[in-house]
């Protein structure tokens, strides 16, 4: 099931969080579109976690609104936390636990149906057929993402959240990643909101880029677009620009 | 990779999500417990180990002691008793607390608190987590009890009930608050789920009465459930009095206690939701 129609997947307005007096993000709005890959960047700092964290519920925002499949977050979220799910390097699925076991207690949690099923499919979409019923401790870098990727794909998410799902990966695993998310997204409508350093990544994947800067949003817009108007050759010269202040390239012509 | 595997996610009827019910996600974080238990010897060693420890050292004691001290003689199984019942309080809390801090250090708690998973059911995992881990430590330990010094726990009838379930009560008021004190301030909070009960033996009066405090002491001491269940015993085995008033007034206490733990749970996680600490749970 995707998004509602007239409903965005993904909506923030004048979101502000404040970590008592310091702003991790400074009234940004931005509405995402079903179906949609949408790229977040940023340099350390510039409040692209603390975005997805409150996408996610798990902080409240100091003012402004964020809503996700038309459901208030945090207010609502378990109107809507089934049909989510996210991947990030900053949690880990338990080591000691097989990789079946670890899905079996995701889909449980998210209840998912025919969950044996489910595991099976993902076990052969994510070349993890094999790996099972090892420890997921056991598992190489590379195999402990798709792990998670499965974790986060378990409920056939509508809202798919990823942050750095690339990171510390071989080019090659990173590519069949890449490929992986693209057919799902294609397969499902999904929305996807992926946060990244890897400007290659976020070029081939995006459709959209926000960039943020000290919690605001310095620019917002397709990928081509952005290279025209910055009169770069790739979105990391453009990102270097940003971070950097030395800004649009007409306007520094002007 | 394969090219087959790199193809796009075939659409297919399983695996659509419909939230499921809450003895599902209870269940499923029940399963995620035992799972670990299961894989680890040395989590099933540390369950037994302890408590037999302490059992055999305080029973060896209470021998050493009824055999020279015509009091004691009477008063047959005191030590042991209470040895056996602190365990209960101890275990219980420390059963609830140790399966929260899991999800702690396996940075697995962003994935619960992302998942459909309510606070409230994770507590009553937690909450029955301890108990079988309390199973598996404890009631072997009754079993030598028996066999080392003659001491049945079970021959307390329906007064053990009434004491194993207030205790239960306190243990899991007490792991509740604990969790949420780790779940605002990270793990830098994490020595409090094993030491904070240790505030409460010389407070409840595990091994003496309560008029062996000082008095000013006194009313502390009865504003703690345990102590009513310590004093029971106490009144059980030396008077042979099953005192159920004191049984009713732990209860009370323990509502309140209960009520205040998960109240102030609820309260800290709001907290840490504000402050962003679900995102750290480092220190």
């Amino acid at each position: 099931m995707a998004a509602m129609p007239g409903i965005p997947p993904i909506a923030v307005e004048r979101l502000v969080k404040i970590y008592k007096t310091i702003p991790a993000v400074d009234g940004i709005s931005f509405t995402l579109a079903p179906g949609s890959i949408t790229g977040l960047l940023g340099g350390n700092g510039a409040g692209k976690t603390t975005t997805i964290a409150t996408i996610m519920g798990l902080t409240t925002p100091t003012s402004g609104r964020v809503t996700v499949l038309g459901a208030e977050m945090p207010r609502q979220r378990y109107r809507v936390l089934h049909r989510m799910n996210f991947e990030s390097p900053y949690v880990e699925v338990p080591m000691r636990l097989t990789v079946r076991q670890n899905l079996t207690v995701f889909g449980m949690l998210y209840g998912v149906e025919n969950l044996r099923e489910r595991i099976a499919e993902l076990g052969q979409q994510l070349d993890l057929t094999d790996l099972l019923d090892r420890p997921t401790g056991r598992l190489s870098a590379g195999q402990k993402t798709r792990v998670s990727l499965a974790k986060a794909l378990i409920n056939h998410p509508d809202v798919l959240l990823l942050d750095e799902p690339t990171a510390s990966l071989d080019p090659d695993t990173a590519d069949w990643v890449r490929a992986h998310l693209e057919g799902y997204c294609r397969e499902r409508q999904a929305t996807v909101l992926l946060a990244s350093h890897n400007m290659a990544e976020v070029e081939r994947l995006c459709e959209r880029v926000i960039i943020m800067k000290r919690g605001r949003i310095e620019d917002d817009d397709t990928p081509a677009k952005l290279l025209a108007r910055y009169g770069r050759r790739t979105l990391e010269e453009v990102f270097l620009d940003v971070a950097r202040g030395s800004g649009i390239a007409s306007e520094a012509a002007q | 990779m394969t090219a087959q595997t790199q193809s796009a996610p075939r659409s297919t009827a399983s695996g659509r999500a419909q939230g499921g019910s809450s003895l599902q996600r209870i269940g499923a974080m029940m399963l995620r417990y035992w799972y670990l238990l299961r894989s680890s010897w040395p989590r099933l060693l540390d369950l037994v180990y302890w408590p037999t420890v302490q059992m055999v050292t305080w029973g060896f004691l209470q021998y050493y002691i009824a055999t020279n001290a015509g009091f004691f003689a009477r008063a047959g199984g005191t030590f042991i008793g209470a040895v056996l019942l602190w365990d209960i309080l101890f275990r219980g809390q420390l059963g609830f607390s140790i399966s929260f801090l899991e999800e702690m250090w396996s940075r697995n708690i962003g994935n619960l608190m992302m998942s459909p998973l309510r606070p409230l059911e994770l507590i009553a995992a937690l909450m029955v987590m301890s108990l079988v881990r309390l199973s598996i430590g404890a009631v072997p330990v009754t079993f030598l009890a028996i066999g080392f010094f003659g001491f049945n726990l079970y021959g307390l009838g329906f007064a053990l009930v009434a004491f194993f379930f207030n205790l239960m009560l306190t243990s899991w008021a007490i792991g509740i608050f604990v969790s949420g004190l780790i779940l605002r301030n990270g793990m830098g909070a994490e020595n409090l789920a094993w030491s904070i009960m240790f505030l409460f033996m010389p407070l409840t009066c595990v091994y003496y009465p309560v008029t062996t405090l000082p008095v000013w002491l006194q009313p502390v001491a009865w504003a703690l459930p345990p102590t009513y269940v310590f004093e029971g015993m106490r009144a059980l085995l030396i008077q042979k009095a099953f005192r159920g008033d004191l049984m009713l007034d732990a209860l009370a206490l323990n509502v309140v206690l209960f009520a205040a733990g998960l109240f102030g749970f609820l309260k800290l996680l709001q907290s840490a939701r504000r402050h962003g600490s679900l995102m750290q749970t480092g220190e």
